[in-house]
């Protein structure tokens, strides 16, 4: 923002008063001032189709949605305006648009602000989607995506948000499309996003400890998907577990298991298998709730089931 | 007996709308002949009978100026200056076209003249036209914004968080209700328990107007005025014009629905016979002036015709092209 005057800030409650559901926002209406740290009224369809129409005339506009369920509110203008518009008008406007907001479960907040729906936004084209599960991802990939020309949703974990981490003083951004290989390792690839990273790495400490070598991949970004580096992985480890907390069902999984299947099944020393959220919404009470999402255990058995 | 003029336009101003009436016209009667011979793919919502809402509101603004739109859009983009051959060809699938054929007749943009595009979900031009308008507002230039769609779209919740966002922040939009009656074949009367769309107006604490959108001098006095409130920063305004289609909904649709009679007394109010009739009451043009404009629109979208068939259809693989940047 203080790099580009046309950055600006769109969403409920993110101003002066409360500085975003997450705090994320807070102290910039400070710094920039209420006109660029916008709060606006619960109309979640018009904040980011009013983030498109400043897109498209000219502005980098930031919107949140206060959680990630509620983007089901603005689906139109997400999936038919902003990833159409450079498209359907043959490539005449851009529409550099950030949508953010938080997924995942673990708070107890049950089934309307608990989702993980980034496999909804995969599959639209035009759109760009981005999961970090680091500060300095996170910094990095929301720099590109300002700057990028094209529509960024922008994924959170809620659970990420306390995470501590490196980030440099110094300019920098992390790139779409290059996944980052958060653990070396020799005996089996796991692919895992957003606050599953985490999971998927203390699983791998755990399972050093019994003499398997777990290799972590992160893609940072799943459109546009890293399939280079996943699927080189598989061809040195010939394993691979892709854990993610949506739902398994036409999930984020389900892609980067087809894509592993299409272009490395030959590698494979073991079927691929998914560590998902169950086919459920999300529920209440803390048992039920851990029970539907993977855990470092659930992750550790499947390990142990093909290595 | 002579009439008085009463408009403060000039003849040239005047001879402008009068031309641009007729492009739209012309250029509908000619898609519905097109499609007829198969050369237009898909179907098509014609704007024909309701000219004088898009060529009065965009009598009003400037190049820079800009405009959303809907489904029903071709007269919206040739009122604002768009270029007949280029949005002939789109229609026909051309590759010459606004959107290189990616689009067609749902989605023509021209953004070098300020026109945003037209979107084909009813009601999601709305906030996109409040975003521009924000645009102008933190850019601090002096543009507007003119927001078309239709009655059935004032029933979208796109409409009711849009106009109050757009009069919190005091946004300079013209949000154009046009209303003719009839979404695709639901009465207004069916779906609503209010005869004037503008008088919502007063929810959202703006003024609402309602004119005879088939009277070009009343839009454009009204649009006049919303331009004027828009561009001094004193927010929106809903104008509703009451029109009516000459055909129906989309190509395949005879509007069986609508009583002959009200067919009849609308196709007497028709907006260009009205305009013309004027210009030649009041003695601001004479029949040979008329009729050489209408020659001379006649040859140019004949002109356009012939460019869009003469065009090429773009390559199957350009389908990939322009996802991304």
């Amino acid at each position: 923002m203080r790099r580009d005057s046309k950055v600006f800030l769109l969403g409920e409650d993110i101003g002066r008063y409360w500085g975003g559901a997450f705090k994320v926002t807070e102290g910039l209406a400070e710094e920039f001032g209420d006109e660029r740290v916008r709060d606006t009224p619960i109309s979640e369809s018009a904040i980011v189709g009013t983030g498109v129409g400043a897109a498209i005339t000219g502005m980098r506009p930031v919107v949140e949605i206060m959680f990630g369920d509620l983007t089901a509110l603005a689906m139109d203008q997400i999936a038919n305006q902003a990833a159409k518009i450079r498209y359907m008008f043959g490539g005449q406007a851009s529409c550099p648009l950030v949508i953010r907001t938080p997924f995942g479960a673990g708070v107890s907040i049950a089934s309307h602000h608990s989702q993980s729906l980034e496999a909804w936004f995969m599959h639209v084209p035009g759109l760009y989607v981005a999961v970090p599960s680091t500060p300095y991802d996170a910094k990095g990939l929301l720099k590109a995506a300002i700057r990028g020309d094209d529509p960024v949703f922008f994924c959170e974990h809620k659970l990420l948000y306390p995470i501590e981490g490196e980030v440099p003083e110094e300019e920098y951004t992390v790139p779409f499309g290059v996944a980052d290989v958060k653990r070396k390792g020799s005996d089996i690839t796991v692919v895992a996003t957003l606050y599953m990273v985490h999971k998927a790495l203390n699983a791998a400490e755990m399972l050093e400890k019994e003499g398997i070598s777990v290799e972590v991949i992160d893609p940072r970004t799943l459109t546009p998907l890293d399939r280079k580096i996943i699927v080189s992985s598989v061809k040195k480890t010939g394993r691979i577990i892709v854990v993610s907390e949506d739902c398994k069902t036409a999930g984020m999984s389900a892609e980067i298991a087809a894509v592993v299947a299409e272009e490395a099944v030959d590698y494979l020393d073991a079927p691929i298998k998914r560590v998902a959220g169950q086919d459920t919404p999300i529920p209440f009470s803390p048992p039920l709730e851990q029970y539907v999402i993977p855990s470092e255990k659930k992750i550790i058995e499947a390990v142990r089931e093909v290595v | 007996m002579e009439k008085q003029l009463n408009s403060s336009l000039t003849r040239e101003e005047l001879a402008e709308m009068y031309r641009k009436m007729l492009q739209i016209r012309y250029f509908e009667e000619k898609i519905f002949e097109l499609y007829g011979q198969n050369l237009v793919p898909g179907t098509i919502h014609l704007y024909a009978g309701e000219e004088a809402v898009a060529v009065g509101v965009c009598s009003t603004l400037r190049e820079d100026d800009y405009i959303t739109s809907t489904h029903r859009g071709h007269g919206h983009c040739i009122a604002k200056g768009a270029d007949l051959k280029r949005t002939m060809a789109e229609i026909l699938g051309k590759k010459t076209g606004y959107c290189k054929g990616k689009g067609g007749s749902m989605h023509i943009a021209d953004f070098k003249i300020g026109m945003l595009g037209a979107t084909a979900v009813v009601g999601a031009g709305l906030p996109i036209a409040v975003g521009a308008g924000l645009s102008v507002k933190l850019r601090k230039t002096d543009q507007v914004v003119a927001c078309f769609f239709g009655e059935g779209a004032s029933n979208q919740g796109t409409f009711h968080e849009s106009i109050n966002i757009a009069s919190a922040w005091l946004l300079p939009v013209i949000f154009i209700c046009e209303n003719n009656l009839y979404a695709m074949g639901t009465r207004q009367s069916r779906v609503m328990n209010i005869k004037n769309i503008a008088d919502r107006a007063v929810a959202y604490g703006i003024p609402g107007v309602t004119v005879d959108g088939n009277d070009a001098l009343a839009v454009y006095e009204a649009s006049q005025k919303a331009v004027e409130r828009a561009r001094s920063g004193s927010g929106p305004t809903l104008i509703e014009c009451k029109t009516y289609r000459l055909k129906g909904h989309s190509r395949v649709d005879p509007a069986k629905y609508r009583p002959k009679e009200e067919v009849e007394e609308w196709l007497a109010k028709d907006p260009i016979e009205r305009f013309k009739a004027m210009l030649l009451q009041t003695k601001t043009f004479t029949e040979a002036e008329i009729l050489r404009i209408e020659r001379e629109v006649f040859t140019e979208i004949e002109d356009a015709v012939k460019f869009a068939i003469e065009s090429p259809y773009p390559a199957p693989e350009e389908a990939l092209e322009d996802v991304y940047a």
